[in-house]
């Protein structure tokens, strides 16, 4: 039987051949084949999805070059485009929403893992999860709804008396604004950040926080020195993870951001952001040079999203992280 | 050695040939019921404004002949013209008339012409939320040209007020809200504005979409209706469709007579009968501030566009046949719904230029 086979596969040397042989029927090089597929697949659609943006987008591209990036002037009728309002209003939006989202979502995080009972925690994850499911156009009508009428009769209001003279909050209010949008925006992506940074809290050996009592620090100086840092790394995922979905939200924001391609320094003034100008224009975009124009925007909020992530992670690795494994 | 027994060779279980038997009667009457219902579909795309129209129009038409079944998706009139000159629907449906960049594009595509079919008539109309008033307001053309350029910021502004003797208007200013997405509903307010305002038509234009000089953006007639509701002082453009369905206070308008009228079926249909005495063969014409005592200026047709050659010729018929039930019995439907009919002239002239489809 050896001798058989042996003549068959003349080219490799026998002991390598029944090796092979052995970890294709053991299915090793199989799943090795599939997960590389996987993966692969995904680098395909990204750069497939990259290649059509910059494709269709040419027209505009010859057109505007890199003008397009800092003109504030958007005019279907002319065909006068530039991208400076909707960049600006995406930024401003993401990192407003960010900067409410974070210090909420990792503190409910750490509560849910470390504080609370177990059956409290697994109510309250349950719960919070559902509201990841929730369509972004409810949040939408849900802005317009409830939070703006709170946000102009009550709210802003008192921001005003007590911070009114600050540049971020000057100017009449009239509830649909970057203010708005950031508050829904954190809102949509909290549950993002409680879910994977309660997970990744939870992972922490047992060892670790064991260790840290035994030394004598308290239940609060184990979780803030110990437990978080460790997780910190997976934490920072979760944040990333959630600025992906604010950068890219466009039902919600756009009806409670005022629609308006301008650039103020309130926050309380209306304003646009490059999802929302897509969702809002794209049907009705008749004209190659308007379609162009609109890809070419969708092409520069990849480029945001690259561009802030990269700023984030140089952040992360400028700050250091002590205390991890 | 095994003996094979011929006998049980032979034989077939009972129950085997009994599940083949069923399983090839259910394949035929599957393929029976697929042939008997085999309905002609017609597809149509476009404008977001008359489908509550043309859903109830093709659900009654499909009740008088039950094998032709419309398709239409209101996906906006600019949607409508692109997939219209691609070929991926039968017809198409716009607010605004193609202009001739588009025309010329189709018949680069299709090699035939759009031909444009007015279906109804719709208007726009201006709606405000303003403290204390609860009467319909007055607005002169160099009024709205105004608001909507930035120049008149308060409510009891000489021009607003001079028009409004006996209304009190409060000294507070004045939030415009106008659309955020493209639409039929925006070209035909621009393109009233552009009559009526030199400075309007050199500084912004005419499009489904602009460049507004002031104003926040809401996204389609709920959008623009929602944020005048709430915001103190407000004023916007909704559809009068819109805006009777969900009771909004609208204003009277001034016409080109010089008359303050308001946005009715009856006034709506009187701008296009006005209209009617100079309609172009190919019904491309705007009907704002027409010429006529009761009409209403801020009016429009919506249209059909339909290709002048349809090669397959059972959805010719089926086009060709709707059109001409369209104009005819079919405009009885559109004032349940709050749309104004097509004039008498209009649609006898529709009558003889339906023929022009081959």
């Amino acid at each position: 039987m050896t001798t058989a086979s042996a003549v068959n596969k003349s080219a490799l040397p026998p002991g390598r051949a029944q090796a092979f042989l052995k970890r294709l029927q053991a299915g090793e090089e199989l799943a090795h084949a599939m997960a590389g597929t996987a993966a692969g697949a995904i680098f395909v659609i990204t750069a497939l999805v990259l290649y059509e943006l910059i494709t269709q987008s040419t027209l505009a591209r010859q057109k505007f070059g890199w003008h397009f990036l800092f003109s504030s002037t958007w005019n279907p009728v002319t065909g006068d485009f530039g991208a400076l309002p909707f960049i600006y209003g995406t930024v401003v939006t993401s990192i407003l929403a960010l900067l409410i989202a974070v210090p909420l979502g990792v503190g409910a995080a750490t509560f849910l893992s470390e504080l609370a009972p177990a059956k409290v925690s697994n109510a309250l994850t349950f719960l919070i999860e559902l509201l990841a499911a929730v369509p972004s156009v409810i949040y939408g009508l849900l802005g317009i709804f409830v939070l703006v009428p709170i946000l102009q009769h009550s709210v802003v209001p008192a921001l005003k008396a007590v911070l009114g003279a600050l540049p971020i909050f000057a100017g009449a209010f009239y509830g649909v604004s970057y203010f708005s949008a950031g508050i829904i925006l954190s809102v949509m992506i909290l549950p993002f950040i409680i879910s994977v940074s309660r997970e990744v809290l939870l992972s922490v050996p047992r060892d670790q926080r064991d260790a840290s009592l035994a030394l004598g620090a308290t239940h609060w100086q184990t979780t803030w020195r110990v437990v978080i840092p460790y997780a910190s790394k997976g934490i920072m995922g979760s944040i990333f993870l959630a600025l992906a979905r604010a950068l890219g939200e466009t039902m919600a924001v756009t009806m409670v951001i005022g629609n308006t391609p301008q650039i103020k320094a309130s926050l309380l003034a209306p304003g646009y952001s490059i999802a929302a100008v897509i969702a809002n224009e794209f049907t009705e975009a008749t004209g190659d040079l308007y379609l162009s124009a609109l890809i070419e925007l969708a092409l520069v909020l990849f480029g945001v999203t690259f561009v802030l992530n990269g700023l984030a992670r140089i952040m992360i690795m400028a700050t250091g992280t002590k205390g991890t494994h | 050695m095994v003996k094979i027994d011929k006998a049980s060779n032979v034989t077939k279980q009972p129950s085997q040939s009994l599940i083949q038997r069923l399983l090839l009667a259910a394949v035929a009457v599957a393929s029976l019921a697929g042939v008997g219902s085999a309905a002609l579909s017609v597809t149509g795309a476009g404008a977001t404004f008359p489908y509550p129209m043309y859903s109830k129009w093709f659900n009654e038409y499909h009740k008088l002949h039950g094998d032709i079944e419309f398709n239409y998706q209101s996906i906006g009139s600019g949607g409508g013209i692109k997939q219209v000159t691609e070929g991926t629907v039968d017809f198409g449906a716009s607010d605004g008339p193609m202009n001739d960049e588009q025309l010329q594009a189709f018949k680069a595509k299709r090699g035939c012409e759009a031909l444009h079919f007015p279906t109804v008539l719709g208007a726009d109309v201006p709606t405000y939320n303003i403290r204390g008033v609860t009467v319909d307001l007055n607005f002169t053309p160099e009024a709205l040209a105004g608001i909507f350029l930035g120049k008149i910021t308060k409510w009891n502004d000489p021009e607003i007020a001079k028009a409004n003797p006996n209304v009190k208007l409060p000294n507070t200013d004045l939030i415009v809200v106008h659309r955020s997405d493209g639409s039929g509903t925006t070209y035909v307010w621009v393109d009233y504005l552009s009559k009526i305002s030199p400075e309007w038509k050199s500084k912004v234009g005419v499009g489904t979409s602009v460049n507004w000089p002031v104003g926040l953006g809401g996204k389609g007639n709920e959008g623009v209706s929602g944020l005048v509701k709430q915001t103190e002082n407000s004023v916007g453009y909704v559809e009068l469709v819109y805006a009777i369905q969900n009771k909004l206070p609208y204003g009277q308008v001034k016409n080109l007579s010089g008359n303050f009228v308001k946005a009715e079926l009856a006034s709506v249909t009187a701008a296009a009968a006005g209209a009617a005495a100079n309609m172009p063969a190919d019904f491309r014409v705007s009907i704002t501030n027409a010429p006529g005592k009761s009409a209403y200026p801020i009016s429009s047709f919506t249209w059909l566009l339909v290709p002048s050659k349809i090669s397959d010729a059972s959805k010719k018929k089926a086009i060709v046949d709707f059109l001409h039930w369209m104009v005819g019995p079919g405009q009885k439907f559109a004032g349940d719904l709050a749309y104004a009919e097509l004039p008498k002239q209009v649609a006898a002239q529709e009558e003889k230029a339906i023929s022009k489809i081959q």
